[in-house]
Formats: structure tokens, C-alpha cells, sequence
């Protein structure tokens, strides 16, 4: 080995091992934050906190199939009972009577604190006189048989104005006494998790929690009860668990897959293990190093930006396939500046991803850039040094000019190139409008039949998606309270109006302090009361004599504590309060799910009459979240970025290439192909009916930025006919390609589908990149150059 | 929520016989041809009085109004006096209105009321099968004027409800008499038709 060899040796060595330790000290995650902006807007922060923190982003939820109804529903019990004691669920329904019962005991008891109707009118000689004649009405239809156990306690019917406010029964339907599905096959549970739905070791603690409760609860019931029961779970922590470890296994099973088959190919054409080996110590050093960067320049290295990573094996292998290939003598002088300026456009695609605020892509532009330059690196200044005196590969020679025979022979119907941008751009006009898919779900890794469960457990539970939330804020849990009554009053009418279907509002089980002293000032003291009572029900085919149940009630909710949360425990109410009371920050949020009418959705109009009316309270700070909307904003601004820094990535390749050629035609030569082969793959998948998301754009970047390396070698054997072999060149961008698009390859068959856009957009696009450079490229002029058609 | 319990087969029950009423063929004083001939009906239109009688009550609640029946699944209680209020049955959903107020349930979530539903649908179908599933049937009299007594099989039902007795003459059903198990009683009479 030479001095200098040596020398390089040794830095390498030294780096590696720094590299080594970040990496090993490095935070690894696999949750949502790779799609999440790094520096959000404020509705933004909002949305992003409903995914982390939200309620809905701690619901699960179960249902128990196989057996019969009535083994299903002992099963819902005994698993219902194990969840309530598990400390990492805050709530836990099943709809069984004595929870149900639980509730209604408390709307019961605490009525006159909660009932909207509770005011000072209400008990005056009239108003009583009117409570109750509309009382009878209700007594003689059927919700009467609801009321007539409770009238002489209730006879203002404040638990049916409590019961109406919560909204019909939207709840799932009861089988067996507790809830089932709609064709009531399945028992179904709604569980709440206490963890926020960010922390995904606390959700994965929770879902194993939940299995381990299942599998003891199903010990409970006699074997020849069981059969066929099974435990079905949905909702966003389990899709996060099993994201995470979709992506785990997937970067796993990909980079294998992956570093086999390049391996298997390189052994093929080596026939050399020494030759093999060697050829992934840039690829290691490069990915160590990649690894190292992202883990210093962010919080913590995604699993997702490990499985973009598997295509580095393909591209820096490609840097030590051109030096055993294309003979030694010439490499410094000749290939090395060739894969230089290669690797500085291929830097330049990368570089464009780094300001993106989609973390993801930030990664694997960082991930990439700093893997390329480390491959590359090694491949010139230390590589080299370690070939043995007697290394030798199997000779290319042969193969290599049957290839550019082949080449030749194809050149002659380049002509029919100009058919590629014509059929693409049909393609692209046809399709133009579905060329784009918008929404966020584009980036859902989670497998459509989870979706499709996940969306019909949600169905059975009653329980749809929440698409707009009001989040009001408040300096504190109190007034937050007070915000959410508040914006409750204003709500109310839009639902009279038939603008909205409905709202959850936390002041409905937990109203604010001043409230509830409002309504204990509205009930009047016991002598008062049993004075108006006779002369209130005057006319009606009832006497006062029967209401002394309601006189006590009366006079114990007047002189009553007021309501805390600590009322509220054990009931589903009160997870339901918690659940819609977050603190965030400095302060507190009171969140208002609304409820559309009919369909899931708002109308535009709904949307901005509730926004209208939000504007016109100024004593409250809140704002009408739209959280589908918002994602698929956030996502649409992705795309836009992407596409932007895509063009500008481009940009800057073309003036590093003009910067190096300083030739008009020859930059011509080298990015005509490239341009040509993103024309032909966006129009190749739009043809196969994809719809074009964000990595589809990167993708494209990633054949300008790998292909020019094809396309600059080309020139390089037109330009500088006499330095290097046109047949070894040529059979090493075959064998280099292959073991791009095989790497790509592997990743279009992830079934993440960021990996899978990108992978079906480069494996394709490299390859035609090397069709298009070697048909479009401009023969070598010198008649004695070489003996095959390629001169 | 679930506390509510007979109130809905109340209302059912005589929406049901308002139809039966409503029904005029001749046939056999048999059970099963009774069934058929219920079946057959369409449309019903009719008045009705109610009286209810409940224990903490110092009079009886009375009311009238009409009933309105569609085949199959729609049935509507008019009540006019003494103030009006409108219940509406439809693909099982249970819509109550009261001055502006309105107020929905859904049976199915109601699995108490289900099996009064139940009898109810069973009995327009003349399927006697489903019907002798959730009840005890007796059948007494003859076609001239007959009577059904009908007792719940199911004993959370039977709580609520103890028994339920419908009484027609030929073909037409005259009343619907429901007594509760903890006293409370409902008598509905059926009127003649309404012309269109």
C-alpha cells in the first residue's frame, strides 16, 4: 500500500468509528412526525396537536367476533371489567347496563346543575305550570315509560332536556345487553388510552395490555363456549403500533433484499469474492455516515429515511463497479473526474430536498448527500489503495462491445425517440384531472383492508371520524370551561337552523363554576317552592301532595357543592370531559366536535356560518378546526414544495453541468435523455392510472440526479474518445444501472407507499435514462478508435 | 340511555290495530286466515281516543287524535287534544314532535321494545311463527268478535308489560288494552275511518 493510501486509510478508519458512535447514540423513530411540518403555521400546531395529544388520537377500538351473542358479550364484560383496573386506559365501553347506569345516576342526581333549562322563570307558579303540563304530554307517549319512574322527582323533566342535549342514541346498538355491531355479530368496546397518542412505546404497552387482557378474559369462558372468538382492534394507536412496525420490518427485509441481489449481480460479473467485498465498503461507510449526519442534524433518524436509504447501496456501489471495471490506468485521469462531476449532480438532486419542511424528505436528502460523498470518497482515496497487486476481474471486454453493438444497431430507430414525449404527454392530457393525488391518506401506510375495518367498527360504534373540531383556548381549565359553555349558547341555534347536526361540548357534564351557581340561584328555597307548587298545577290531573320528592331534590341540589372531575370519575362521562379538555402550552383547550346533519362532512356554507358566528363572539379566543382540510393542506404544500425544489433541484444540475462542459450542445446531450425519461415515466404512470403524489415528484428529481451519471459518461466517450474503452464503459453502466434499478425495484414492491412511489418512479427512469443517453448520444468521431460500431 | 321501555309497543300496538280496523274482508273465524287478512292492508286511516291510567295521577290522561298507517314499516300518531303532538314510526326510528321540539330515538337501540316490534310486524304479516316467538298467543271468540291476549315470553319485558289485550269484531280491531305490571293501565279505542 502507498503512503497516501495509508493516510486515507486511516482517516477512514478514524471517521467510521465517529460515525459509528453517533449512530450508535442516535434516537431511531418510526411514528408520524417524519410527515409532520418542522416549522408549522399556528393551525398547523393545531392540527398536529389533535394527532398527537387529541382524543382521537387515543381511541381503540374492539370488537370481539366468533362464538355466540350471548358467550361474546360474558367475553365484553369480563374484558371491560379487566381494562377498567389497567391504569393505561382512562376509559373503557362496552355499554353495559351498570356503566349505563352509572351515567344516568349521575345526569340524574346532579340534573338541576346540569340542565340548560334550570333558570329562575322556570320555577315561577307559570313556569312550573307549564314544565309540568309539558311533562304529562311526554308522560302519555312512549318516552313516557322513560320519564314516569322518575316524574314525582322530576316532574320539570330536566333529565329528558339533559338527554336530548346529549343527541339521539348515536351510540353503537345493544345485543345481549352490551354493544354490538349494526348485524350484531360482533361485541364492540371504545377505549380510551391514557398515553397521548404520539407516545407509541405507551401505545404499544396499551395494545399488548388490551391482547394479554383478551387472552384472560377468553380463560374465563369454558372452552366449548370459544370458538372461533377473536379479538379485532382499530383505531389511530393501534395504527401506529403497527405502522412502526410495518416500517422496522420493511427496512429490514428491503435493505436485505436489496444488498442480496446487487451482491448476487456483482458476483455474476466479477466472478471475484475479493471484488465483491471491496465493493461495499463505500456502500457501508456511506450508509454509516448518512446515518451519522441526520442523526446530528435532527431530533431523531426515521425509519422511513433508513428505508429511502436502501437506495444508496445502488448508487454507491456504482462508483467502485466503474473503477474495477473501466480499467485502472485510466481511472484517475479519466473516470474519476467523469464520477466526480457525476456525483456532484447527483449532490445537487439531493441538496434541493434539505430545505423541505417535510422532515422526511429533509432526511433523505441529508441521509443522501452526505452517503454519496462518503462513498464516493472512499472509492477514490481509499479504495484503490487496498487492490491487491494480482486483482483482476473477469474481462468485460467481449461482453462489452456485443453491447455496443447492440447499442448501434438500436441507434438507428432513435428516431422513433420523439414518439416517447408525444405518447407521454396524451398520457399526461388525458389524465390531467386526476394527474395529482391531494391527500394526505396518499401517505397512509396502513393496508386498505385495515382502513376498511377501521372504517366499519367506526360505523357500528357510531363513532365517525371527527372532521371539524372548535378548539377554544383559555388561560386555564375554568375558563376554558367558561369558553366551551359560551361557544355552547352560540352553537345551539346553528343546530335549530339545521346548519349542524350536533356538538360535544366538556361543559355539558363538567358546566363551568359561575354557571352552576347560576343554576342553584335559580331554584328557590324550600318553603317558596311549596307554596307555588298548588297554584302550579292548577288544571292538571295532578296534585302538589305527589311532589314532595321533587321538593327534597330541589332543595338538595340548591345547597349542594358545587360539581368538580371528582364527581365525574367512573362514569363515561367524565373521560368523555377529560378527553375534550387538554392542556396545551401556557394554557388550556376546550374542544367542540361538531357533527354535521347528514353526512359526514360540513357543507362550505355550514363552514362559514359556524365560522361567522365564532367571529362574532369576542369574548372568546377559538377557532374551527377542519381537520381533514388541514392535513390535506399541509400535505398540498408538501407537494407544491416538492415540486418547486425539484425544479430548482434540476435547475441546479443544469448549471453545474454547463459550468463543467462549457458547451451548449454537450449540456443538451446530457440532460435531453434525462429530461426525456421523466416525461416518460410520469406518463407511464399516469397511463397505469397512479395518481402522482409527492415522491412520484422526488422520484423524478432522483433519475435527473442518478441518470446524468449514464448520460455524463456518454459524453465523456464522445468528447475523449481515446481515454477508456467504449465497450468497458458501456458494460459498466449496464451493470451499474442494473444494480440501481434493482435496489429502486425492491423498494416499489414496499408496502409503505412513500417507499413504493419512489421506488416505481426511479427503477423505471434510471433504466430508460441509460436507453435515452446511449441512443442520443453523439458517436466518438475517430475512424481507428475501436473496431466496433460504437466508433 | 335506555329506560325506556313499553311506550313504543304501546303506541305500535295501536297503530296496528288501527290497520286491523281498517281491514274489511270476510273469512273463516280462524286465527291464521285473521293474520292474512291484517296482512293485506295497506293503508289505514283512522281516529283514535286514549285513556291512560297511572297511579301517581289523580285523573286519567286522555287524549285523541288519528292514526296513519302505511305499509310496511310507516305508522304515525296524530294526537289533536288536548294539546297536539306527532310520533312518527318509520324504517324503525322513532321521531317525536312537540311545539318546535323534536326528538328522535332509534329502536334498535331499544332491544326491549324490539320484541313488541316485533309481534306487531309479525302480526301485519300474519306470520304467526315470529309472533308465538316473543309471545305467549291466546286466542278467543269468534270471527264475530274475538279476542287477542298476548303476554311476554321475555322476562325483562315482562317487568314493564303483563300483558296486552286487542279486541276486534270480524275483522276489525276496536281496542288495545295494555296493563303494566306495576299497575298503570292504557285503553285505546279505534274510531271509524277517516274519509280521504
Amino acid at each position: 500500500m502507498t503512503r497516501p493510501g495509508v493516510a486515507g486509510t486511516l482517516i477512514w478508519a478514524l471517521l467510521l468509528i465517529i460515525a459509528a458512535g453517533i449512530a450508535a447514540r442516535a434516537t431511531y423513530t418510526a411514528d408520524l412526525s417524519a410527515f409532520l411540518p418542522r416549522s408549522p403555521s399556528a393551525t398547523q400546531r393545531l392540527l398536529i396537536e389533535q394527532l398527537r395529544t387529541g382524543p382521537a388520537a387515543r381511541l381503540i377500538l374492539v370488537a370481539l367476533e366468533g362464538a355466540d351473542a350471548r358467550t361474546r358479550s360474558r367475553l365484553s364484560v369480563q374484558l371491560a371489567r379487566e381494562l377498567r383496573s389497567d391504569p393505561r386506559f382512562i376509559a373503557v365501553n362496552n355499554g353495559d347496563s351498570a356503566s349505563l347506569e352509572r351515567d344516568r345516576e349521575f345526569l340524574f342526581r346532579h340534573r338541576y346543575l346540569l340542565s340548560e333549562t334550570v333558570t329562575p322563570q322556570r320555577f315561577t307558579v307559570a313556569g312550573l305550570h307549564a314544565a309540568i303540563a309539558d311533562s304529562l304530554d311526554v308522560l302519555a307517549s312512549p318516552e313516557g315509560a322513560l320519564l314516569k319512574p322518575l316524574f314525582t322527582r322530576d316532574p320539570t323533566g330536566e333529565m329528558l332536556t339533559i338527554l336530548e342535549a346529549l343527541g339521539p342514541g348515536r351510540g353503537p346498538r345493544t345485543t345481549e345487553g352490551v354493544w354490538s355491531s349494526r348485524d350484531g355479530a360482533r361485541a364492540l368496546l371504545i377505549v380510551q388510552t391514557r398515553a397521548a397518542g404520539s407516545d407509541t412505546d405507551a401505545q404499544q404497552a396499551a395494545c399488548d395490555g388490551l391482547r394479554r387482557a383478551f387472552a384472560s378474559s377468553l380463560a374465563t369462558i369454558p372452552a366449548a363456549d370459544r370458538h372461533g372468538t377473536a379479538l379485532l382492534m382499530s383505531g389511530p394507536p393501534v395504527f401506529a403500533v403497527a405502522s412502526r412496525a410495518m416500517i422496522k420490518g420493511e427496512v429490514m427485509r428491503l435493505s436485505g433484499v436489496s444488498a442480496a441481489l446487487v451482491a448476487l449481480l456483482l458476483l455474476c460479473v466479477y466472478r471475484s469474492l475479493p471484488a465483491l467485498l471491496l465493493t461495499f465498503v463505500p456502500v457501508a461507510s456511506g450508509a454509516l455516515a448518512g446515518v451519522a449526519s441526520v442523526a446530528l442534524g435532527f431530533d431523531a433518524v426515521h425509519g422511513i429515511t433508513l428505508g429511502f436509504g436502501i437506495t444508496l447501496i445502488g448508487e454507491a456501489v456504482d462508483y467502485s463497479i466503474y473503477l474495477f471495471i473501466q480499467s485502472a490506468a485510466h481511472w484517475r485521469h479519466s473516470v474519476w473526474p467523469t464520477i466526480r462531476l457525476g456525483v456532484l449532480t447527483s449532490i445537487c438532486g439531493f441538496a434541493a430536498l434539505l430545505p423541505s419542511a417535510f422532515p422526511g424528505l429533509a432526511q433523505l436528502g441529508l441521509y443522501s448527500v452526505t452517503g454519496l460523498v462518503a462513498a464516493a470518497l472512499v472509492t477514490r482515496f481509499v479504495l484503490p489503495g487496498w487492490l491487491p497487486r494480482s486483482f483482476a476481474i473477469r474481462d468485460l471486454g467481449a461482453p462489452g462491445e456485443r453491447l455496443a453493438r447492440a447499442v448501434q444497431k438500436v441507434r438507428a430507430v432513435r428516431g422513433a425517440l420523439w414518439l416517447v414525449p408525444l405518447l407521454a404527454g396524451a398520457a399526461l392530457y388525458v389524465h390531467r384531472g386526476t394527474l395529482w393525488n391531494r391527500e394526505l391518506s396518499a401517505l397512509n401506510p396502513i393496508p386498505a383492508a385495515d382502513q376498511a375495518l377501521d372504517e366499519q367498527l367506526r360505523a357500528d360504534a357510531g363513532a365517525p371520524d371527527v372532521r371539524y373540531v372548535i378548539v377554544a383556548f383559555a388561560p386555564d381549565r375554568e375558563s376554558a370551561l367558561a369558553a366551551a359553555q359560551t361557544l355552547g349558547a352560540l352553537l345551539t341555534p346553528l343546530i335549530d337552523q339545521g346548519v349542524i347536526g350536533g356538538f360535544e361540548s366538556p361543559a355539558r357534564y363538567l358546566p363551568p363554576l359561575a354557571v352552576q351557581r347560576a343554576r342553584q340561584g335559580s331554584l328557590p328555597a324550600p318553603t317558596v317552592l311549596s307554596a307555588r307548587l298548588p297554584e302550579a298545577v292548577a288544571g292538571l290531573p295532578l296534585s302538589a301532595a305527589r311532589l314532595q320528592p321533587f321538593l327534597l331534590d330541589v332543595e338538595r341540589a340548591r345547597t349542594a357543592p358545587p360539581l368538580n372531575s371528582a364527581d365525574l370519575e367512573g362514569t363515561s362521562l367524565g373521560a368523555a370531559a377529560e378527553a375534550l379538555l387538554v392542556r396545551s402550552g401556557g394554557g388550556w383547550s376546550a374542544l367542540l366536535p361538531l357533527s354535521a346533519v347528514a353526512s359526514a362532512d360540513l357543507s362550505a356554507d355550514a363552514v362559514a356560518r359556524v365560522r361567522a358566528a365564532l367571529a362574532q363572539e369576542r369574548r372568546v379566543h377559538a377557532a374551527l378546526l377542519d381537520l381533514k382540510g388541514e392535513a390535506d393542506r399541509l400535505y398540498s404544500g408538501y407537494l407544491s414544495e416538492a415540486a418547486q425544489l425539484a425544479i430548482a433541484g434540476f435547475g441546479a444540475i443544469v448549471l453545474l453541468l454547463w459550468s463543467a462542459l462549457r458547451s451548449l450542445a454537450r449540456v443538451t446531450r446530457v440532460v435531453a435523455p434525462l429530461a426525456l425519461s421523466v416525461v416518460a415515466v410520469a406518463g407511464l404512470l399516469v397511463a397505469l392510472g397512479e395518481r402522482l403524489t409527492i415522491l412520484h415528484v422526488v422520484g423524478m428529481l432522483l433519475i435527473v440526479a442518478v441518470g446524468s451519471n449514464y448520460a455524463l459518461f456518454f459524453d465523456r466517450s464522445s468528447a475523449q474518445p481515446r481515454q477508456g474503452s467504449v465497450p468497458l464503459t458501456l458494460a459498466s453502466l449496464l451493470i451499474a444501472n442494473t444494480a440501481t434499478v434493482l435496489t429502486f425495484g425492491v423498494l416499489a414492491c414496499s408496502r409503505i407507499p412513500v417507499l413504493a412511489d419512489l421506488g416505481s418512479t426511479v427503477a423505471p427512469g434510471t433504466l430508460l435514462a441509460l436507453l435515452f443517453s446511449a441512443l442520443l448520444a453523439r458517436p466518438p468521431a475517430p475512424p481507428d478508435a475501436a473496431p466496433t460500431g460504437a466508433s | 340511555m335506555r329506560l325506556r321501555r313499553p311506550g313504543v309497543g304501546v303506541l305500535i300496538l295501536a297503530l296496528a290495530a288501527a290497520c286491523a280496523a281498517a281491514a274489511q274482508t270476510t273469512a273463516p273465524p280462524a286465527f291464521d286466515e285473521l293474520l292474512q287478512l291484517l296482512a293485506a292492508r295497506r293503508h289505514g286511516h283512522v281516529t283514535f281516543t286514549e285513556v291512560q291510567q297511572l297511579a301517581m295521577l289523580d285523573r286519567p290522561l286522555e287524549s285523541s287524535g288519528e292514526l296513519l298507517y302505511d305499509a310496511p314499516d310507516r305508522l304515525e300518531k296524530r294526537t289533536l287534544k288536548p294539546r297536539a303532538q306527532t310520533l312518527i314510526l318509520e324504517h324503525g326510528v322513532l321521531t317525536a314532535r312537540r311545539g318546535h321540539r323534536t326528538y328522535v330515538m332509534a329502536l334498535r337501540d331499544y332491544p326491549q321494545v324490539v320484541p313488541l316490534v316485533e309481534s306487531i310486524r309479525a302480526t301485519l304479516a300474519g306470520d304467526r311463527a315470529a309472533l308465538e316467538r316473543t309471545f305467549r298467543v291466546q286466542f278467543d271468540g269468534t270471527l264475530a268478535h274475538w279476542t287477542l291476549r298476548l303476554v311476554p315470553v321475555d322476562a325483562t319485558l315482562a317487568g314493564a308489560v303483563k300483558d296486552i289485550r286487542i279486541e276486534g269484531e270480524r275483522d276489525a280491531v276496536r281496542t288495545v288494552e295494555i296493563r303494566h305490571s306495576d299497575g298503570d293501565r292504557s285503553l285505546l279505542s279505534i274510531g271509524p275511518e277517516v274519509p280521504p
